[in-house]
């Protein structure tokens, strides 16, 4: 196990009149390699709880393990696990700060006390994966347009050679195919280089693409543990929490009731198509 | 209440010394109207032009050649801008970028308060527009400890608290989880249709856009589709070509189709698809 949560509890502004109970009794267990969807309304503390993945929170009370060891230790170092788990943020803008693109890039591989080459290396590799063009490493990176900021952001991570990749909400804000093409990546990058990756996301279509297992917050509760498809086919419980499944999920369960032979547990469109000729056919 | 002759807008870049470094025409001669009461979508990839469109419409900027009438009056008159922006609100993407207030019922008076609408009447719009976006709860709350999608459903009720004829929701959703896009999305369906507001959805949701009258697409610049919702999606291909996608279930019936089951074309909801494959 890669990641270990044990009785994890946050609370915000402990204390004064806004104190408010973000994490509620946390337990979990990532592998290594696995392809995580988190989800969650919003306020349900899924942004905190990456947060305390790679050290940037502390936890009020509670153990967090990283392939082992107890992040809390004495003699822990939460540089190097920063190191190990990368996180990319809602919001790009926030971590991009560089005159330019490759500079921005190999400022954490420089952090890491590399030799120039190796860390100019793993930035232009990085930002290969991303697909970033040559044609932009001089360029300012507040001159992208948000896909391109992301994507920066994200390579600025990978060069940082995560074993744990976590992204808050990548594809909020990117138009359809930019959306597509980032979790192409990030999906191409995962079976090439067994990274595990841990994707924040609202999007219930995108994440059922992907995802081997949804972990499911509410309220700062993890209330959901389970691979995606058994996730989704608990739809009905998943719209009390402001979630829905994908909408293939709803389409074929209305199918179902109306007296088509069709499986219901579909969460993507070509499952959907496969299924719903077979069902025409029975 | 919109309308927009022959627009062009330029962004241009110039270097330290004031000289033109690039120019990029981000809206490149569009016409289209706005009738009032509507409920119109604009789609498009990042860098088509949309959001440079809607700020137009509440003269944040002006026209580098064409005109831009908002109820009547030219964007790019000065003696205007204050009509204009009262008449057509705009909310944008990054609730950041539009919170000011250090409570949230302050935040969301502040409008109103700027247009000298009387006390009370000012905390009854703050309190109808944070039942309408949810949020009443939080109504004396901070707005820098709620979550992004709170933080935009307060900058929502601050626009709807003006009462505006109009209001531009530049991808107000893009932050939201699928329960907070359903009340933003119902809550400006419900203004368009009870109050008459006409309403200008940027977005890239698709299952945003089935409801609306009229949906334009953009394209670098240019509109490259204009119609109802039926008309654009059925054309599933075109609308890949520019980036965008149709709702999921508009894609299983275009996938049966081409797998030769005979349905109709232009299916926009699980219940048309349902009665479609049920007549077979």
């Amino acid at each position: 196990m890669q990641i270990v949560f044990d009785h994890v509890n946050y609370i915000y502004s402990g204390g004064t009149s806004h104190e408010r109970h973000a994490l509620k009794d946390i337990n979990l267990s990532i592998d290594k390699g696995e392809f995580i969807g988190l989800i969650g309304h919003t306020g349900s503390g899924k942004s905190t709880l990456v947060q305390h993945m790679n050290g940037l929170v502390k936890a009020t009370s509670g153990h967090i393990y990283f392939n082992g060891e107890d992040i809390y230790g004495r003699d822990y170092s939460l540089k190097k696990l920063r190191s190990k788990v990368g996180l990319v943020f809602q919001y790009p803008e926030h971590q991009l700060f560089e005159t330019t693109v490759f500079k921005d890039v190999i400022f954490g591989p420089n952090n890491l006390g590399l030799d120039k080459l190796e860390a100019e290396l793993r930035a232009y590799n990085a930002l290969k994966v991303v697909g970033i063009g040559e044609d932009l490493l001089d360029a300012s990176p507040f001159e992208l347009s948000g896909g391109q900021k992301r994507r920066v952001a994200i390579a600025g991570v990978l060069a940082m050679h995560p074993e744990v990749l976590i992204l808050d909400e990548p594809t909020a804000g990117l138009d359809p195919k930019g959306r597509d093409d980032i979790l192409e990546q990030i999906d191409k990058l995962h079976k090439e280089s067994g990274i595990t990756i841990i994707l924040v996301t609202h999007s219930m279509e995108d994440i059922a693409n992907y995802a081997d297992k949804l972990l499911v917050m509410n309220h700062g509760e993890l209330v959901m543990n389970q691979p995606t498809k058994e996730v989704f086919s608990r739809y009905k419980e998943l719209e009390q929490m402001d979630l829905a499944a994908p909408q293939v999920t709803y389409l074929m369960n209305i199918l179902k009731e109306k007296g088509i032979d069709v499986e219901t547990d579909v969460t993507t469109v070509a499952e959907a198509r496969d299924e719903i000729i077979k069902g025409l056919k029975r | 209440m919109i309308e927009v002759k022959d627009l062009a807008y330029e962004y241009i870049r110039r270097d330290d010394n004031g000289n033109v470094e690039s120019i990029n025409k981000a809206i490149d001669n569009i016409n289209f109207t706005i009738k009032k009461g509507d409920f119109v979508a604009i789609l498009g990839a990042n860098g088509s032009g949309k959001s440079t469109l809607a700020k137009h419409i509440n003269a944040i900027l002006y026209p580098t050649q064409g005109t831009v009438w908002v109820d009547g009056l030219n964007t790019s008159l000065d003696e205007h801008i204050w009509t204009i922006r009262q008449t057509a609100g705009m909310v944008f993407q990054n609730p950041d970028n539009q919170i000011i207030g250090t409570v949230v019922e302050e935040d969301v008076g502040f409008g109103p308060e700027n247009l000298g609408v009387p006390t009370d009447e000012i905390w009854e719009r703050v309190e109808r527009s944070l039942e309408k976006v949810g949020m009443l709860d939080y109504r004396k709350h901070s707005p820098n400890k709620l979550s992004g999608g709170q933080k935009q459903r307060v900058a929502i009720a601050g626009i709807m608290a003006m009462e505006p004829k109009c209001i531009v929701l530049d991808e107000p959703t893009a932050m939201l989880d699928p329960n907070g896009r359903k009340e933003v999305i119902s809550t400006a369906r419900e203004l368009n249709k009870k109050e008459n507001v006409t309403v200008l959805l940027i977005t890239h949701h698709m299952d945003e856009v089935i409801f609306a009258d009229k949906v334009i697409v953009m394209n670098q610049g240019k509109i490259v589709m204009e119609g109802t919702p039926r008309e654009i999606f059925t054309r599933v291909d075109e609308i890949k070509e520019y980036r965008l996608d149709v709702p999921q279930v508009t894609e299983v019936a275009y996938e049966l189709r081409k797998a030769g089951v005979d349905i109709p074309e232009g299916i926009l909801t699980i219940d048309e698809l349902t009665s479609a494959l049920l007549d077979k």
